[in-house]
């Protein structure tokens, strides 16, 4: 509990330094300026979102392969946070371009695929709502987890191939394209703490789902065992031990 | 049994069952009929615009009369609990699911086969020196549709609204292909008729890629 | 996927279930049933509706794992059913297994003589014309082979539904309310025929709650109540007072 509340403190405040790097420390661009800002939360939610993704991917090939639904509760938590991340980088995105580049969206293949994305991803998260038996809900939706992904880099291939109208990238791109050295210093500050605020949700939306399996355990084993959940037992000593 | 020779059972069954009716069929037709002339309202497309247009017009079409067609393949077999017979056979998952697949690969060119000529027709298109081609890329991009189309059939069976989410889980999926075969469609449709080779062999990894998914992944989908 | 391989006919099979537990999300089908049903039983499962027969027999059937506990076949090849997560390679005996459960489990747009065939052709029977045609006259439908399974009615289909699950002479029957919907005539075509593959040594476990001539057959009684085994009369034991007793409750 203790520890809980420090990492969560210690990562507020890194979100704090960042923000105030962000808007107050780092250079202002030559020809964006001030909106340019919106860059280093942009990417850094777009890195958030492809760790989350990854995460689910990982645990729904972890749950298909072992059974075991803590992999499904981690799998859920992944596309959840993911989504989040992907919206955010979806409506920011706009905010950037409209004042830039004079348009709120494009059809190149990095917003595309990114669309595409989300819509799978929703998708997953409609699924599971519609089937019901808790089992069959994690391995059909481990699977479809699974399908999601290996579309993406297909998507993003197909997109590619068709059309490219997106700014070359700021880091990694050809010539010409490379960072002020304190742009650079910043945006890695942001990266790190977003990703870190993503984590600490995932992990937090992790212990949520494993507590309410938890909860139906519970309920389970009251049921089959033909007790009331509303009557406290620990008052009648008599029903204690392994009443049947 | 191998796997070959139970799917060859399960694909003549499918097939039995399908043209004894014909329902299935006939409703897919008319559906991607009813698609592209809806779209005819929305323009009025000149030559130029029928070429440019045309080959997206007509992936669409496919791609929705698909996700309608394919739901029943898994889905009809709730009737009865038929399925629970194929189950316990002695035959692999992976049997049942290609032989739908092969099934409605079948199904899906045959209606392929009767909507081309009157796409052709309706949009003013030659086909005249491209039609082997064409066969190509239909057959690759079908292969891709059924195989999804197929594998989500199964997965939707088990939700409610199934009719809804199996379009809603494959549409985004198929994006890919979608534009891999709209490409090498137009391009065949072009002034000067090529065959694209990037997109041919993006179809056809795409195709394997999940084909393959699917084969590892068939006993979740079909076990309970 | 490795195919299933079709090891010699064993001739007599049995069934251990090793405390089941089977759970649809929050529901408790099976809770924690323990049974050990050795080769050539006839076993009569009886119980109220609910009480978990359907499941037990569609577990044997290997149409479901349990959650939690395990189901082995024994006296045949040595096999272990259990929640196997992993790709391995898994010898489950479908081919002496047999079910006839609540559906019927029959393509309803195909005639009696093309069903027959196509599971003929899945369990890799020889001379499927002649098993076919043979298994048709027996259940006295051999007029009807031509029809389709839609048209018939729901004594004809039973009886159709009966031949398919004995068709490839499984050592296993099980049985979920078998004589639901067979007529006077079916009825005693169905009781002949359990007696021949009783003495013929199989396995049967038959769940039913009404009362049948078939039950005259039961060399065991077991009544499961709430998931749990209620009462058993055991593989020595003399299953009538339980069937009786039963009887007299319906």
């Amino acid at each position: 509990m203790k520890a809980r509340f420090t990492i969560t403190a210690l990562v507020a405040l890194l979100i704090f330094c960042a923000g105030y790097a962000a808007l107050f420390i780092a250079p202002d661009e030559a020809t964006m300026h001030a909106i340019q800002r919106i860059f280093y939360f942009h990417v850094a939610s777009w890195n958030a979102m492809f760790c989350a993704f990854f995460v689910a991917f990982y645990a729904s090939v972890a749950y298909l392969v072992t059974g075991k639904r803590k992999w499904d509760a981690l799998g859920v938590s992944g596309v959840e946070v993911g989504v989040t991340c992907c919206t955010i980088g979806l409506i920011t995105g706009p905010l950037w371009a409209r004042p830039v580049w004079g348009i709120w969206w494009t059809w190149d293949a990095k917003l595309t695929s990114t669309f595409i994305l989300w819509l799978l991803f929703i998708a997953y998260l409609l699924l599971r709502g519609l089937v019901e038996d808790p089992e069959k809900k994690a391995s059909l939706s481990a699977v479809f987890a699974i399908f999601a992904s290996l579309d993406i880099p297909l998507v993003y291939l197909a997109n590619r191939l068709w059309r490219t109208q997106h700014p070359q990238p700021v880091i990694a791109g050809g010539d010409g394209s490379g960072l002020d050295p304190t742009m650079s210093k910043v945006l890695l500050l942001c990266l790190f703490a977003i990703f870190c605020v993503m984590i600490l949700v995932l992990v937090d939306r992790y212990r949520l789902e494993l507590l309410r399996n938890e909860a139906a355990e519970l309920r389970y084993e009251i049921e089959s065992r033909g007790l009331d959940a509303t009557t406290d037992y620990a008052a009648t000593p008599a029903l204690q031990k392994g009443a049947q | 049994m191998t796997t070959a020779k139970a799917a060859a059972i399960i694909l003549a069954k499918e097939l039995r069952l399908e043209f004894r009716t014909r329902e299935l069929l006939t409703a897919t037709v008319i559906f991607a009929l009813v698609v592209v002339v809806l779209f005819s309202f929305a323009f009025d497309p000149t030559a130029a615009e029928s070429r440019r247009y045309g080959p997206g017009l007509l992936w669409i079409a496919f791609l929705f009369a698909g996700s309608l067609m394919l739901n029943p393949s898994f889905a009809r077999e709730q009737n009865n609990e038929t399925l629970d017979a194929l189950r316990m056979a002695p035959i692999s998952s992976f049997a049942i699911l290609l032989g739908k697949i092969l099934a409605n690969f079948i199904f899906m060119s045959l209606a392929e086969l009767v909507l081309v000529p009157i796409f052709a027709v309706l949009y003013n298109l030659s086909l005249a020196g491209i039609v082997w081609r064409l066969i190509l890329v239909l057959v690759l991009g079908t292969l891709g549709l059924t195989v999804t189309g197929t594998v989500f059939s199964a997965i939707s069976a088990h939700a409610r609204m199934r009719e809804l989410l199996l379009p809603l889980l494959v549409l985004p999926l198929l994006t890919p292909l979608l534009i891999a075969a709209v490409e090498s469609t137009a391009s065949l449709f072009a002034e000067q008729p090529a065959l694209d080779r990037t997109w041919l062999a993006f179809l056809a990894g795409f195709d394997i890629v999940f084909l393959t998914a699917s084969w590892l992944l068939c006993d979740h989908l079909l076990e309970e | 996927m490795p195919a299933t391989q079709t090891p010699a006919i064993p001739a007599r099979i049995g069934i251990l279930f090793d405390n089941v537990e089977k759970r649809f999300g929050s529901l408790a089908a099976l809770r924690g049933v323990s049974l050990d049903i050795t080769a050539g039983e006839f076993v009569a499962l009886l119980g109220p509706n609910g009480a978990g027969k359907t499941t037990l027999l569609r577990m044997a059937a290997l149409l479901m794992n349990p959650t939690r506990g395990s189901v082995h076949f024994t006296n045949g090849p040595a096999i272990v059913s259990d929640r196997v997560r992993t790709q391995a390679f898994v010898v489950r005996p479908k081919h002496v297994i047999g079910l006839v459960g609540h559906s019927t489990l029959l393509y309803d747009e195909l005639t009696a003589a093309e069903n027959l065939a196509l599971f003929a052709r899945l369990y890799a029977l020889d001379n499927i014309a002649d098993t076919v045609a043979t298994a048709l006259e027996d259940c006295g439908l051999a007029t009807r082979a031509g029809s389709l399974v839609r048209t018939f009615s729901r004594g004809m289909r039973q009886r159709l539904a009966i031949s398919r699950a004995l068709l490839h002479q499984p050592s296993l029957i099980l049985l979920d309310e078998p004589a639901a919907g067979l007529d006077r005539q079916g009825l005693a075509w169905f009781s002949t025929r359990l007696a021949r593959l009783k003495q013929e040594g199989c396995t049967v476990l038959m769940s039913t709650h009404a009362r049948n001539e078939s039950l005259d057959l039961a060399t065991r009684a077991v009544a499961l109540a709430g998931g749990r085994v209620d009462n058993d009369s055991g593989t020595t034991g003399d299953p009538r007072a339980l069937l009786a007793a039963l009887r007299a409750e319906q």
